[in-house]
């Protein structure tokens, strides 16, 4: 089986968000760069699978422009064995999941991030299973192949599954994926310089949507405090006052 | 034309947020002057059906097929499509949960429409159409507009209050036509969460974080969640060691929630945490640490130790 596992290039979970050009644009400042947290876990579990032998080779791919190459180098550096970056501005979810249908035809099983952590998406690995004619599962939090068939875990709203399905299939996966993503050891780390990173031009596309601009929550009014030796106090606020009790 | 709901059922009743969903959309269709249509897949007595029309639909499709209970995205994303097509839709409405997320990016390539996901709101225009939706977990908002004549969205629950109409609404079988080789999905194996208020639907949440100690702690918390009817919930490291099961994790890894009122005993509000929970409506927060950043996301608190707080609560909830 051959995996593709999508990676989107995010801030760090912990960057202070903030926005230039009267607010129509992120402000990147000194922002650190990380793959996003569960495409990591879905590659974690692509390595994984690997070991088992149950996968014989894992290619990430990714919409973007150079600046994301040391987060593909670092997917490398886990136990990808190749990467595809389309060269391009990922414009919006359509614009890139047409990237990557170029690319993605020839794979068993795709992995997506069930949304990426920067603009919550939630729709790449939907689209893209469109685009290919590839049935898809959602929410997945659980992958194994026994005998070349796929085990899937899921969970669905209000409770989980457990489905076969057969391949090509997209997984857009979540947390429960895998336990703890990896951290490149310094051989990998070594070895990532020499795997292939295959940069190939975009498709004529045109987004469908765009961002105009963007607002940060109102501040908040100062906690309300009630002592601790007097804590029945909250409830009646609670009751009373936000009247949600 | 017409505005399309996604409505879901639950063992044949409809989710409070499908309510929520015709009110939001049948909003949408005032200002465009065209009707709304619910979309009912499963099996729905008519009774349960007519209720939608109290909350904006002027007609529902139901579509009444056995084959679709293995949530099949492909063959469910089609049917959906088809129901679109038939009716004209401008704008097709899902939640945002796992499956209107699931359903939504397939549903919008068919249609060739523009998806916006994680939206909060009424658009704020309609030509060109702009709608706000939620960015970096929570963290701020983004107005999209969309470049397509039609429209997907998936929109957050609890962010719209049902309003009833006397509304007349007519309900029609369909059959969206999707033959047996679409459906790929074999289901080994079902576990329904029952006897508990489903997370991502309470109007309250009782969170427990690593404060609580261990898990033999958290009779209280039960007790009270019991009291008022509201959702468990608990922080990453709470799941991650085993205290909790890993369906109450919310969070930016975990779920993503917004009731009316959240309450968090023992959580310090590290940024990740809050990335699920702040758009609650209120947070009350009960951590022994001042400084804790929970606070500066908290509506309410107390200062105290969780373990004096928590009897208290219980009494005071007991006498309202
Ligand atoms: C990529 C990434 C994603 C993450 N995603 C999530 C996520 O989705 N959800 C999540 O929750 N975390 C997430 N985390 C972890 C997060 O950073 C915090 O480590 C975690 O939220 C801390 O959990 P906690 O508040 O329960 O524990 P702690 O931070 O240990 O806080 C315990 C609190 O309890 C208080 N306390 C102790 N005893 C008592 C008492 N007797 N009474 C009252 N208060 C008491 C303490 O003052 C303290 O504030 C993520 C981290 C990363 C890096
Ligand atoms: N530019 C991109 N390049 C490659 N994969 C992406 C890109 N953007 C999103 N994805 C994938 O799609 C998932 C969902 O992203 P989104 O739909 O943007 O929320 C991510 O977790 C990635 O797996």
């Amino acid at each position: 089986m051959k995996i593709l596992v999508l990676i989107s290039n995010v801030p760090d979970t912990t960057t202070k968000i903030r926005f230039t050009g009267d607010n129509t644009a992120f402000d990147s400042t000194g922002v650190q760069w990380i793959i996003n947290p569960w495409d990591e876990l879905a590659l974690t579990r692509a390595v994984e699978l690997k070991e088992a032998g149950a996968v014989e080779k894992i290619t990430v791919g990714n919409v973007g422009r150079q600046t994301t190459e040391p987060t593909l180098r670092k997917a490398l550096a886990i136990g990808a064995d190749e990467a595809i970056r389309v060269d391009a501005e990922p414009e919006d979810a359509f614009f890139v999941a047409i990237q990557l249908a170029e690319v993605g035809k020839d794979f068993d099983i795709i992995m997506a991030g069930i949304e990426a952590s920067d603009y919550n998406g939630s729709a790449v690995g939907g689209m893209l299973a469109e685009l290919l004619g590839f049935n898809s599962v959602s929410a997945v939090s659980g992958l194994n192949i026994e005998n070349g068939e796929l085990i899937i875990n899921r969970e669905i709203d209000g409770g989980s599954q457990v489905l076969t399905i057969a391949s090509p299939v997209v997984t857009i996966v979540q947390k429960g994926i895998a336990k703890e993503p990896r951290i490149p050891a310094m051989r990998g780390i070594m070895m990532a310089r020499k795997k292939p990173m295959n940069v190939v031009s975009p498709v004529e596309a045109k987004a469908k949507t765009e961002m105009i601009n963007f607002e940060l929550p109102p501040p908040k009014a100062a906690c309300k405090l009630v002592d601790e030796e007097n804590a029945k106090e909250l409830i009646r606020l609670l009751h009373e006052e936000a009247k949600v009790l | 034309m017409s505005v399309l709901i996604y409505t879901e059922n639950w063992d044949g009743k409809f989710k409070k947020f499908s309510f929520e969903l015709v009110s939001y959309g049948a909003a949408i269709a005032k200002e465009l002057s065209i009707p709304v249509t619910a979309l009912s897949i499963g099996k729905v007595a008519e009774d349960e059906l007519k209720k939608l029309g109290k909350y904006g639909a002027d007609k529902v499709l139901n579509v009444n097929d056995n084959r679709f209970n293995s949530i099949d995205n492909k063959a469910l994303s089609l049917a959906v499509a088809k129901a679109a097509k038939a009716e004209g839709a401008k704008v097709v409405i899902f939640a945002h949960n796992n499956l209107g997320k699931a359903l939504a990016p397939r549903v919008a390539i068919k249609l060739d429409a523009g998806l916006v996901s994680g939206v909060t709101a009424l658009p704020s225009g309609y030509d060109p159409f702009v709608v706000k939706k939620k960015v970096f977990t929570g963290k701020a908002f983004a107005n999209v507009q969309v470049d397509a004549d039609e429209k997907v969205l998936t929109f957050f629950q609890n962010s719209y209050e049902p309003v009833e109409t006397e509304n007349k609404v007519s309900i029609e079988a369909f059959d969206p036509q999707v033959g047996d080789e679409e459906f790929a999905t074999t289901v080994k194996e079902t576990n329904k969460i029952t006897g508990k208020v489903l997370l991502t639907d309470a109007e309250v949440v009782i969170s427990g974080g690593r404060g609580m100690k261990g898990p033999e702690n958290w009779g209280g918390l039960e007790e009270l969640a019991d009291l008022l009817g509201a959702g468990l919930a608990c922080s990453r490291p709470v799941s991650d060691e085993g205290w909790r099961g890993h369906e109450e994790h919310v969070g930016q890894t975990g779920k993503i929630i917004a009731p009316n009122l959240y309450m968090a005993f023992g959580i310090s509000g590290a940024i990740q945490h809050l990335g699920g929970v702040s758009s609650s409506k209120f947070i009350a927060a009960i951590n022994k640490d001042p400084e804790a950043p929970i606070f500066e996301a908290a509506d309410y608190g107390i200062v105290g130790d969780a373990f004096k707080v928590i009897p208290q609560l219980i009494e005071a909830v007991k006498e309202l």
